[in-house]
């Protein structure tokens, strides 16, 4: 009989402040390290913590954007265990009365289906520091600057049954949590991690043991450590084997998981109401305040794009997934005033030089509005779709915009007809014996013979000729000679 | 309470507790709960816990950047610090 | 100099009677004679202080200035002071100097008040004796064989042996009140939310509360209006105005509504401390107030909850000293475990450690509900107790603690002992409340202390009560012996 897998997800997504949770350091990436550390990150004596406002506006937005109850008070508590990157010797969490509270996401899956994954609840907490293996001997260096940045961990219910609907869930959420501004999910950045929990079965079984792998930063690492683990233990139980509750690593650049350490290690986190914080109140008002100031979710995009931009289905959610790549392709469409073709350019060339030069459509070196510009010269003629992929390329390497290119290049199509002209009859005069061909050829089938004159003339043009043009000019001299 | 109790308990709060201590510590830890078993005896029957003495809610600070960068002053009372880190021995995951 | 209140050197500062300067002089030099007698401060600051007094002197001499302007104090050890050591009573802190004040070390320091230096402590605020701190106890000005109470011993004895007019001090469950009991002080410890936790090192965050230890109620209300103040750095803070304490304590007890919990006066309470304290109430009743008996039925409860709730935050509140960014740290630790458990054990006193894993237990999985939960709901019985009996009395009053000054030792092997030292003060840190501490009369010729209990925010009724007593009596006026 087959194997059932049944995944459970923990998302952590740091929220898009200026500050920290707790403190007016900066939360910008990339600092010299301990830089953004105040007395309150580092868990100086004395020291006490103050609820950034930003930080709540942005997780009650989130409940909103997945349909979740939003609690109207909740509270902060202390997670206590003792790591050099949690400098308090407690984080502030939330265990007891989480912000959000259950919502769900939808997943469209690759046979165009649907599926509704529940979410358990998010709740807030700081993110930790980060320890320094290399660099500093037999030692480990300790940078605070991400200690405090505030963070949702969104917990989902084990709906997930496969990889491939992990992806789409936490492809899902990427989608909320930029389209909804509250994070810039940049994962190699670290700004959303994802937590695997996962556990096998025979149908109809009890839920299998499960195990945790924790800190995957991107979705293929997800998809692949998910694929190794369920063979592991399915490999493990089908050879007589038990599996161990524990939490696991899994290295992205090796391909490697191993254990990290198992239920009976793990800590007793001892969990009670933070005394430095009171609760926080929120009312109807607050919430519909929030609600009122939401950016559009990318199932309203999805559903604008088709009913307003009349993209197909598959375009539209194609392109409303990704907060970043639907403004890219809205500014592009806009610049064109041609939706269709717009779509077609970010879903073909954009998306294919992106996947090339490994890339994300933020780092991408055109913007939407220099992609409309180069559709504008495709739909005025100013150059045929082919010569368009050069310009395209050329504008990828930073060699400016359509205009520029096309001018530099000389890559311009010619429509004058006096121009056209000449060329048509020098290739006539230099082919009199194709053109008795088609002068002989019956009228029904003449039309085909025109393709043998339009090479020569390309050529001779440099490409640069415009074929409606050139079509009209040629019927009209062979017509002539009929 | 006894001396693995107390064991774990001093690994909880990273402490370390001597053999020769160990049942000394019990005793006192033991004495204490004795006191605080008195509670038990309490009819909390539908009673709230009590985090805080005031029944406030939380101030919600602005999120505008107040903290500049102070490292030097802060890691001036490290006890081990380099090229702006602090150092712990090796921390192995 | 040194006989004078608070009061009277503001006075004497303005009529040029002394300068800042001689004021400060003549302290830092009494304390340089004296203190090795008592042992009260842990650092004293003498060019810092003479610095402070020359500035005031010129505020002083441009006119109009608070109150404190040129007043020396001294701070306990718990306040953070930028760039002054601050130990904490701790081996863990004892090379700790923070770069920030505290938020009350602002206040004063903004006022003109001058500092002294910081004053000895029971570690982390963890004792009822001064027997704790790592740098040696306090001891009692009126009988040095005895204790001066704790945790604020060294602000207590200080102020008693008048080396400081004024000091700071903090109360998580008596710590400013019984030392006051013990040497014959004026106390105050404010409702929870009064005065900013910040830059307070932390014992127990939801019970902690800063307040003034002085010689007389007047006093003691000058300390406060300065010391109190909104402060959006702490959570806990309220946004309340802060009164002029002083403006109201001359108002007449004519219908003052008293009342006197029975819990208080049971076994375990010295008779001769009971009569001084019995007397005290009387003394309210000709000055028109109204006795009655109450009863605040929970008041058993009071220390069983502290000691899970007290525990718990501190084991939380004390994880960040972990010798990594500040503090103590052990001699080559083999790796990180040995570098937490060292120095952790090293530099924390034996109270300390108790009350971490005492804290740990009732945090741990399978007894929070029994200890840390029912602690919690307790708490909330031992604050409905008051709520209810304020709605017909203005002010509770008791004792503040059960026997005069003890010796040292008698309670130092017995830590439940040495926790029920707290019995009559304990159950105001947990309701929050505001609790003053007034001398009362002397039992072997040591001092006791009448307690009296206000509803929130009502530490202007508070002062003044004790006040209107003290210009009946002259208890808060004597002083100990042989202090010169």
């Amino acid at each position: 009989m087959e194997w059932e897998t049944v995944i459970g997800l923990e998302v952590h997504v740091q929220l898009a402040t200026k500050t920290k949770i707790f403190s007016g350091s900066s939360t910008a990436f990339g600092a010299e390290p301990n830089t953004q550390a105040c007395a309150i990150d580092l868990a100086m004596p004395g020291t006490l913590p103050v609820v950034n406002a930003e930080a709540y506006r942005l997780a009650v937005m989130f409940g909103l954007g997945i349909d979740a109850e939003i609690a109207k008070r909740s509270f902060f508590e202390r997670k206590n265990y003792f790591y050099p990157d949690v400098p308090k010797g407690y984080q502030t969490t939330q265990l007891d009365s989480p912000i959000v509270g259950p919502g769900h996401v939808d997943i469209t899956l690759d046979d165009g289906s649907t599926k509704s994954i529940r979410i358990h609840h998010a709740h807030l907490e700081e993110d930790a520091g980060k320890s320094v293996h290399e660099g500093f001997y037999d030692m480990s260096g300790i940078d605070l600057n991400r200690a405090g940045t505030p963070l949702i961990e969104i917990v989902s219910e084990p709906d997930i049954s496969n990889s491939e609907e992990a992806v789409a869930f936490a492809k899902k959420l990427h989608g909320i949590v930029t389209s909804l501004g509250i994070s810039d999910g940049d994962m190699s950045q670290g700004s959303m991690r994802f937590d695997v929990n996962i556990s096998v079965r025979k149908p109809g079984d009890e839920l299998g043991t499960r195990t945790e792998t924790k800190n995957l930063n991107s979705f293929k690492f997800m998809e692949d450590c998910i694929a190794l683990e369920v063979e592991r233990q399915i490999d493990l139980i089908e050879n007589g084997g038990k599996i161990k509750q524990e939490t696991r690593l899994y290295n992205g650049d090796t391909g490697v998981a191993r254990s990290m350490r198992s239920k009976e290690e793990a800590n007793d986190y001892r969990y009670f109401p933070c005394p430095d914080l009171l609760p926080v109140e929120i009312d109807d008002e607050y919430i519909e305040a929030v609600r009122s100031t939401m950016p559009e979710l990318p199932s309203a995009r999805k559903a604008r794009f088709i009913s307003e931009l009349g993209l197909s289905d598959y375009d539209a959610e194609t392109l409303s997934s990704d907060a970043v790549q639907a403004s890219f392709f809205e500014q592009a469409a806009a610049t064109a005033s041609d939706a269709k073709l717009a779509a077609n350019w970010v879903m073909g060339e954009v998306s294919a030089h992106l996947n090339s030069d490994e890339i994300s459509i933020s780092e991408a070196p055109i913007t939407g509005e220099l992609l409309g510009g180069l559709i504008v010269r495709i739909k005025d003629n100013t150059i045929s779709n082919k010569i368009a992929k050069d310009v395209f390329e050329a504008m990828w390497a930073g060699e400016g915009d359509a205009d520029s290119v096309i001018e530099a290049k000389g890559l311009k199509q010619v429509s004058d007809t006096g121009a056209l002209e000449a060329i048509v009859d020098e290739v006539l005069a230099a082919s009199e014996a194709m053109v008795e061909e088609y002068i002989n050829t019956e009228e029904s089938k003449r039309k085909k013979k025109l393709g043998g004159f339009m090479g020569p003339i390309m050529k001779a043009s440099k490409g640069q000729a415009n074929p409606r043009a050139v079509n009209e000019i040629l019927l009209k001299k062979l017509n002539e000679r009929l | 309470m006894d001396r693995s109790d107390i064991a774990k308990l001093a690994e909880l709060a990273r402490l370390q507790i001597s053999n020769e201590h160990a049942d000394e510590v019990a005793q006192s830890i033991t004495d204490v709960l004795a006191l605080v078993d008195q509670l038990q005896a309490a009819n909390t029957e539908g009673v709230s816990p009590m985090a805080h003495p005031l029944d406030a809610v939380q101030r919600l600070r602005a999120d505008v950047v107040t903290e500049p960068n102070q490292r030097e002053a802060f890691q001036a009372q490290a006890p081990a610090t380099d090229k702006g880190h602090y150092l712990v021995p090796k921390v192995i995951d | 100099m040194h006989n004078k209140t608070i009061a009277e050197l503001a006075q004497g500062l303005r009529s040029k009677e002394f300068s800042s300067e001689e004021l400060t002089r003549h302290y830092l030099e009494r304390i340089e004679r004296l203190d090795s007698n008592y042992n009260s401060f842990i650092t004293i600051t003498p060019e810092q202080a003479i610095a402070q007094a020359q500035a005031a002197d010129q505020r002083l001499a441009s006119g109009n200035q608070p109150i404190l302007c040129g007043v020396p104090i001294a701070h306990k050890d718990i306040f953070c002071t930028d760039g002054i050591r601050t130990s904490c009573g701790s081996k863990m802190l004892d090379n700790f100097t923070p770069p920030y004040n505290a938020t009350i070390v602002e206040n004063y320091a903004a006022a003109g008040a001058v500092t002294l230096g910081k004053l000895n402590m029971d570690e982390f605020a963890m004792g009822s004796s001064n027997e704790t701190s790592y740098y040696g106890p306090v001891k009692n000005p009126w009988d040095t064989n005895c204790v001066p109470g704790g945790s604020s011993g060294g602000s207590a004895a200080a102020v008693a042996a008048h080396l400081a007019p004024a000091a700071t001090a903090s109360d998580t469950g008596g710590s400013i009140r019984q030392p006051a009991s013990l040497c014959g002080l004026t106390g105050l410890k404010p409702t929870y939310g009064r005065v900013s936790r910040w830059g307070m090192i932390a014992f127990a965050s939801s019970l902690d509360q800063a307040g003034p230890l002085t010689r007389t109620a007047e006093d003691s209300a000058i300390m406060l209006g300065t010391m109190a103040s909104f402060d959006s750095k702490d959570s806990t803070c309220l946004d309340q105005t802060v009164p002029d304490y002083t403006a109201t304590l001359g108002d007449s007890l004519q219908g003052l509504r008293i009342g006197v919990p029975k819990e208080y006066f049971s076994e375990g309470l010295n008779p001769e401390t009971a009569s001084r304290v019995q007397d005290a109430i009387k003394e309210f009743e000709r000055q028109g107030a109204t006795v009655k008996e109450i009863s605040l039925p929970h008041t058993h409860l009071a220390v069983p909850a502290y000691y899970v709730i007290a525990p718990a935050e501190c084991s939380a509140n004390l994880s960040r000293f972990d010798g990594v960014r500040y503090g103590y740290r052990c001699e080559n630790p083999a790796d990180l475990a040995d570098l937490y458990k060292r120095s952790r054990s090293e530099a924390f006193g034996e109270e300390v450690q108790r009350r971490i894993l005492v804290g740990a237990y009732a945090l741990s999985a399978g007894y929070y509900d029994a200890y840390y939960r029912k602690a919690q709901q307790v708490r909330r019985l031992i604050k409905q107790d008051f709520v209810d009996a304020f709605n017909d009395i203005d002010v509770v009053m008791g004792p503040t603690a059960t026997s005069p000054a003890f010796e040292f030792g008698a309670k130092s092997n017995d830590p439940v002992a040495m926790y029920l030292e707290d019995i009559y003060t304990i159950a105001t840190n947990l309701a929050g409340l505001p609790g003053l501490s007034i001398p009362c009369g002397l039992v072997d010729n040591k001092p006791v202390g009448l307690q009296l209990i206000g509803n929130y925010f009502s530490e202007a009724k508070l002062l003044n009560a004790a006040h209107q007593y003290q210009l009946v009596t002259d208890y808060h006026q004597q002083s100990a012996p042989a202090i010169d």
